[in-house]
């Protein structure tokens, strides 16, 4: 047995952003993101920041756990700064460092992508945050219906999606055992160079690959057993639109294409 | 000298949210020929004891030491045996030799003496290395590979056997094997046994230990617990069928005399208690 | 009726020929509880897959009601009727959370959202897992993921199910709990199978059939067993504690009837 520990980001709550219907939520990260893209100034960004906030606002996530998601790209945001605001002797600037100047339009144009990068981060972790795995995979599956018309296999693909995400607290504490097992027997996981190391993974990736296929064979049994063909199924759960979703889908809609519109 | 745990405690993610108190002044004492059996419920910490015992988790009060050094990871390196429940899904090699050799030569042993080292433990288990030990570990039955397991761990000659429940799903010849191999250690090893029914080993144990919530709440010697089985009530746990007849026996008036484990023995002292014999 | 009729089965890894099951006969009326005994590599775990099609056997046949295994256009009819419980409830468990994995079997079904939600709240109340709907499996306990797939299996309603070694690596608890949604099962009028190598299990069973080496070694009442230790040596089986107990009381000339496996049970039959 296991202590709950959210998997992944995702944190339930009860604010109206966790109750909307999550195919909504993934098109308006989508439409945010192209409102983002297609921005060319400050007043495009501006409007996706605001939307976000508020976004974030009622969604009652603590801002710090929005903001973790800028950890792993914080050097790419330095990085971006650095690169377009740094010249190699430029005619004028603002500040000299050596035969590197800080150039003032450059700086800007940075910041501009760094701000959309942040912007984008920060909306994306909104949504992981605030729907869970099983939620997004079953609009995936959802919004991909369509494709069935072109003969893409969407319900397999979805059943799959769902049995993965079913799996990984499993398998995690199954690599876990092994892992210890062997340390047990005098394995050693963090001493050597890369190959060294490599190697010593092994003994826990082989187990853990056999145990994985020999499941795999034993939950198709079960699933047949339970009459299981693809085809056919209906859900116990299957969220259907209110009125607050096209509400929320409209008002996302409307202010992308504004916003891409009426600004310069 | 001896595996020496004094007054252990335990804390899982101490300083988060989540930190849970598993052991709590556990004291524990293991010389060779002990057969040391811990019993306990679910979640009553003897799983987390263990693992400390082998040194894999450091203890978070309390002192822990074998045979003189203070026990680390280091220290329990071919020290500690550690045969975890169902620890067939550590098997990995091409060969079964391969497997059971695969602990020996982590310790730095040369090949052909790691060999040699597997082929023994193989005999010391029941499977014998002319048939099994070319075969895939993959290709053996439950019971073949839990032993194979077994053998992994006794290549490399620890000085102190833990087992966690080594009996779980195995039918009454696997039982009858791991008893085999339990008897034959203790002449080499100090052996502890963890499990959450006192059946399989309570005749044959040096030493009982009975743990609630993290704590011993008994300890004693097996005849200790075989003479009066409410003792295991502290652990939440079942005595076993034989002891709880003659126990509702006593509790009804009938003078059983001393318990015994053994059905037939039982049951002439039912029977002479009863008035029929 | 659950029907085996002289049935064999054998494996053929890379060209040997491995006999799982030769000849072996059994049959399970609704209502019935028959204990499939044997030691590991008798062949109780073939009998178990072919119980609903996922083995077809080499010799004879295999009917549930009529419909016969072999018959790929009954198959799905057929696997409704009877539900499997296979050994290790993580090979079984296939959705997020419990209610969505009881809900499994009948949404392959295509039944409507109220009935998959009554078929839901039956299964949980039948198996004592009210209240957990929404837990992931991972943090169910042992006896508690065993109880969730026979919940799945009971949400088919099925007129035969049948339990392969259902309580091999549980806890007294987790053993005492899923043994006692067998009987109640069993009470409820279905036919179960329930496969095991320990013999305490199945004292209460109508029949018992034990299996070794392939072949249908005894069949009969479980209390033909007690008395017969050889047989139950040679098949790898040994005599409950309390069993042999009482045997040696009857064999001292105490009054007192074959079978008895509960120790508070033992002494009231003694002194009540």
């Amino acid at each position: 047995m296991g202590v709950p520990v959210p998997f992944g980001q995702f944190i339930p709550g009860d604010s109206a952003v966790h109750r909307t219907d999550p195919r909504v939520k993934l098109a308006t990260v989508a439409l945010y993101a192209v409102l983002l893209f297609s921005a060319r100034g400050w007043a495009g960004l501006a409007i996706a920041a605001l939307a976000g906030a508020a976004t974030l606002g009622v969604s009652r996530v603590p801002v710090r756990l929005a903001l973790r998601g800028l950890r792993p790209v914080a050097l790419l945001l330095m990085l971006t700064l650095v690169a377009n605001g740094l010249r190699w002797r430029p005619e004028s600037a603002l500040l000299r460092l050596g035969p590197l100047g800080v150039d003032g339009v450059g700086l800007s144009t940075g910041a501009f992508f760094a701000s959309r990068m942040i912007l984008l981060v920060v909306g994306t972790s909104l949504l992981t945050l605030t729907t869970s795995p099983v939620g997004l995979t079953d609009a995936l599956s959802r919004l991909m219906r369509p494709l069935r018309a072109v003969r893409v296999p969407v319900d397999d693909v979805a059943m799959m999606f769902s049995i993965a995400l079913r799996f990984i607290p499993t398998t995690a504490e199954e690599a876990e055992k092994i892992i210890v097992a062997q340390t047990a027997r005098g394995a050693v996981f963090d001493e050597g160079g890369l190959v060294r190391r490599a190697r010593a993974w092994v003994p826990v990736l082989i187990p853990l690959f056999v145990n994985l296929f020999r499941r795999a064979d034993a939950l198709a049994i079960a699933m047949e057993s339970r009459c299981y063909t693809g085809v056919g199924r209906t859900r116990l759960h299957e969220p259907s639109m209110r009125v607050a979703d096209w509400v929320t889908l409209a008002a996302g809609v409307s202010l992308t294409l504004g916003a891409l519109v009426l600004l310069p | 000298m001896g595996l020496i745990l004094q007054g252990i405690g335990y804390t899982y993610s101490a300083g988060t949210a989540f930190s849970q108190r598993a052991l709590e002044g556990v004291t524990l004492t293991v010389e060779r020929g002990d057969l040391v059996l811990v019993l306990g419920a679910t979640g009553s910490g003897k799983s987390t004891l263990l693992r400390v015992a082998a040194g894999l988790l450091a203890a978070s009060d309390g002192t822990a030491s074998v045979d003189g050094e203070v026990l680390t990871r280091a220290s329990a390196r071919g020290v500690m045996g550690l045969v975890f429940q169902d620890a067939e899904s550590q098997l990995f090699a091409e060969t079964v030799a391969d497997d059971v050799a695969f602990g020996p030569r982590n310790l730095g042993v040369a090949t052909s003496d790691a060999l040699a080292a597997a082929r023994e433990a193989m005999k010391l288990v029941g499977l014998d290395p002319v048939t099994y030990g070319g075969r895939s570990p993959f290709s053996l039955s439950g019971g073949e590979a839990r032993r194979a397991a077994v053998a992994g761990v006794l290549a490399m000659r620890p000085r102190y056997l833990l087992l966690d429940e080594p009996t779980a799903g195995l039918d009454a010849h696997g039982r009858r094997a791991v008893r085999g191999i339990v008897e034959t250690m203790r002449e080499s090893a100090g052996v502890v046994i963890v499990s959450h029914t006192a059946e399989e080993f309570l005749d044959r144990a040096s030493r009982v230990l009975v743990l609630a919530g993290g704590s011993v709440a008994f300890e004693g010697s097996g005849a200790d617990v075989v003479s009066d089985p409410s003792l295991l009530d502290v652990g939440d746990l079942r005595p076993p069928d034989v002891l709880r007849v003659q126990q509702l026996a006593r509790t009804r008036g009938y003078d059983v005399g001393e318990f015994s484990l053994d059905p037939h023995h039982a049951a002439e002292k039912l029977a002479r208690a009863g008035g029929w014999l | 009726m659950l029907r085996f009729n002289d049935v064999s089965f054998s494996y053929r890894p890379s060209g040997r020929e491995v006999r799982a099951l030769r000849g072996v006969s059994l049959c399970v009326a609704p209502g019935e509880l028959i204990g499939v005994l044997g030691s590991n590599g008798s062949g109780k775990s073939t009998l178990v897959r072919l119980a609903n099609g996922i083995l077809l056997p080499e010799e004879g046949s295999v009917e549930v009601d009529g419909l016969c295994t072999s018959d790929e256009m009954g198959i799905h009819s057929l696997r409704q009727s009877v539900g499997v419980v296979f050994q290790h409830p993580d090979d079984q468990i296939v959705a997020t959370t419990v209610e969505d994995d009881v809900a499994f079997g009948p949404e392959n079904l295509g039944l409507d959202r109220a009935q998959l939600r009554a078929r839901v709240d039956e299964s949980l109340a039948a198996v004592g897992l009210v209240g957990l709907e929404r837990r992931e499996p991972h943090l169910l306990s042992g006896g508690q993921k065993q109880r969730l797939v026979i919940a799945g299996a009971v949400a088919m309603k099925p007129a035969y199910l049948v339990l392969d070694e259902p309580t091999s690596m549980l806890d007294p608890q987790g053993r005492a709990d899923v043994l006692a949604v067998i009987a109640q099962l069993r009470a409820s009028g279905r036919g179960i199978v329930h496969v095991t190598h320990d013999l305490a299990e199945v004292v209460h069973a109508d029949r018992v059939v034990v299996l070794r080496g392939g072949e249908v070694a005894f069949t009969g009442a479980p209390q033909e067993l007690f008395v017969r230790p050889e047989l139950l040596e040679s098949c790898g089986l040994e005599v409950p504690p309390v069993v042999a107990l009482v045997e040696r009381l009857r064999a001292l000339g105490v009054p007192v009837a074959s079978g008895i496996s509960d120790p508070t049970m033992l002494i009231e039959a003694l002194w009540d």
